[in-house]
């Protein structure tokens, strides 16, 4: 079988060279390589479609198994353009038979959930697909015409990435998470500091990360240049494939070999890190909270959600802040889970009666808030502190409006405290 | 031989200043291109001229893999992108949709946009003020792609790397 004779191999190369059937390859190559899933959602779909209609000769799908449609950026539908739009993409998929998962929840977190598996490739027309490498998969984003080809031919070409290991140790203090530690890693390597390359979170410490952790780690990648971040798979994911009742194959479970090369190695012990803020406009613009505390940020909306942020884990992290508490009344504080499986085991938890007895707003599983299009829009001037992926000028509305990224007890404890605060404040 | 006049941008202009997250469910980029950079510089489509060229500092692209971004600076008929770098999707997405796009940190600080610049892409050579700038050639596979015009010509005709 291919793969079992690779050497001084990162797990990012085994996974690409499996798929390109070789038995090795090195950063810089490029290769072709078979794509397990493709997938595309409603916020560029429709290029998509004009593209297969209007340019390409063949009208087949490679593998419509292999491929699915995601309805989860806008919705539910808040125009009549945004209707004609969806309902095009509803109508392909119909038409050739491809999987559609319509307002269910958010792409990414619909593709762990449901699909993707260990030592898989997933190619999607949404950045933030490197998600995928949370369970050791390789996931990487690409534009609307590169799903095209993928859709029809089962495959791409892709440049072998270099890879930077960042090594964690240590544990968390309380009131510091996952969320934390990637802001600050893409603080100290900047928005471009890993363009082009593999992101492998490794060290003592990612054994004890669930896979919600993990997703939060990967999912981020893209922020600072990333082409995919990645995990080892490791008993934490054999885990939860048995909680959820999905089969693997431990064959896939690949690993950075001992003596492979790392283009850089980054070193955090996570003991010492404190609640993230990033400043407008920028993901690079970290600072510890209680720095920017004393300069009285005042809000005007939360946000906990996102593909980034929005699952369970985090949901509970924030009703422990929310619990009993009030959210001051000029704020809104909008809340939106990452799947409607994640919705239901919130409900389940009693965590929605707990945020809305808090006074916060809690709205159906989609991309809401964080993409800026359809829900809880910023006028001029607002200021939105969030648990989304990005804080781009004019990414959640007005280009005069101001977003900050925190954690989701940061976010909770800034809605509650009517500006930005450090959430150890709350929590003690 | 590509000729046009510069427009210069800082570092890290990512996607949702190119073309902002509520206007990619218009039915077509034709309705798009008034948006274009409406965040960075107001009227900039009033000012910019089909042909025009586009120069920019690091990480241009960065952000979301919206192909709607390169393809909306085509839409407003910019000829060549020339940047310190690019972000990796919006990189792919031009070779793609065959928007030439050409790395050159030289340039970059000697020229301050209002300039008139020419390319030649196969030889890799930029001219600007009595001034050539080289910059590296792109791999084979991509320059292969670009003569195609683009993947879903590549496709048609055929050719995928193997």
């Amino acid at each position: 079988m291919l793969g079992l004779n690779f050497v001084d191999m990162t797990i990012t190369e085994k996974i690409l060279a499996r798929a390109a059937k070789k038995n090795w390859t090195k950063p810089g190559e490029i290769i072709t390589v078979a794509v397990d899933w493709c997938m595309t959602n409603d916020a560029t779909t429709h290029v998509s479609i004009d593209i297969f209609n209007d340019k390409l000769n063949t009208k087949k799908i490679y593998d419509p198994d292999r491929t699915i449609f995601v309805i989860d950026h806008n919705v539910p539908s808040e125009s009549i353009k945004t209707t004609q739009v969806q309902n095009k993409m509803r109508k392909f998929a119909k038409d050739y038979n491809i999987k559609l998962h319509d307002g269910e929840g958010i792409c990414h977190q619909i593709l762990l959930e449901k699909y993707v598996l260990p030592g898989q490739i997933v190619v999607a027309a949404d950045s933030h697909t490197c998600s995928m490498g949370a369970i050791g998969a390789f996931g990487t984003g690409v534009g609307s015409t590169d799903f095209v080809g993928v859709m029809v031919t089962g495959k791409t070409w892709l440049k072998v990435p270099e890879t930077i290991k960042f090594e964690l140790e240590g544990q968390f203090a309380q009131g510091v998470y996952a969320r934390d530690l990637i802001l600050k890693i893409i603080g100290d390597i900047k928005t471009d500091g890993a363009t082009y390359m593999a992101m492998e979170f490794g060290g003592p410490a990612i054994r004890k990360f669930t896979v919600d952790d993990r997703i939060v780690l990967c999912n981020l990648a893209v922020e600072a240049g990333a082409k995919n971040g990645i995990v080892e798979p490791d008993e934490v994911i054999e885990q939860y494939f048995k909680r959820i009742g999905r089969c693997y194959d431990k064959n896939m479970f690949f690993k950075s070999d001992t003596n492979c090369k790392y283009e850089k190695k980054h070193n955090y012990n996570l003991s010492i890190l404190e609640p993230a803020i990033v400043s407008p406009h920028q993901v690079d613009n970290y600072d510890v909270v209680v720095k920017i505390e004393k300069d009285n940020i005042f809000i005007d909306q939360g946000f906990i959600g996102s593909c980034n942020n929005g699952r369970i884990e985090e949901l509970r992290i924030a009703s422990k802040i929310l619990k009993n508490k009030k959210v001051k009344p000029k704020i809104k504080l909008i809340i939106s889970p990452a799947s409607r499986t994640v919705f239901l085991q919130a409900l389940e938890e009693g965590l929605v009666e707990i945020f809305l007895n808090s006074g916060a707003i809690v709205l159906n599983p989609n991309c809401s808030v964080c993409w800026g299009a359809c829900q809880a829009v910023l006028g001029e001037g607002e200021v939105m502190i969030s648990t989304g992926t990005r804080n781009f000028k004019g990414r959640a509305g007005s280009p005069d409006s101001y977003i900050y990224l925190g954690s989701s007890a940061t976010v909770a404890a800034s809605c509650v405290a009517g500006k930005i605060v450090d959430p150890r404040n709350l929590i003690k | 031989m590509i000729k046009g006049k510069v427009w210069k941008f800082g570092d890290n202009v990512d996607t949702d200043q190119i073309i902002s997250s509520q206007y990619l469910l218009l039915p077509g980029v034709a309705e798009m291109k008034n948006y274009v950079f409406e965040s960075v510089q107001t009227d900039f489509i009033k000012h910019f001229n089909s042909g025009d060229i586009i120069i920019a500092g690091y990480n241009f692209g960065c952000g979301s893999s919206r192909e709607q971004a390169p393809l909306v600076l085509k839409e407003i008929g910019a000829s060549l992108i020339i940047a310190k770098s690019f972000a990796r999707i919006f990189f792919r997405n031009s070779v793609n949709i065959g928007l030439p796009i050409v790395v050159c940190n030289e340039i970059y600080d000697e020229v301050d946009g209002g300039q008139s610049v020419s390319c030649m892409l196969k030889e890799g050579k930029i001219f600007c003020c009595d001034k050539t700038y080289v910059f590296n050639a792109l791999p084979q596979h991509i320059m292969k792609l670009l003569n195609c015009g683009g993947l879903i010509n590549a496709i048609n005709s055929g050719y995928l790397l193997d």
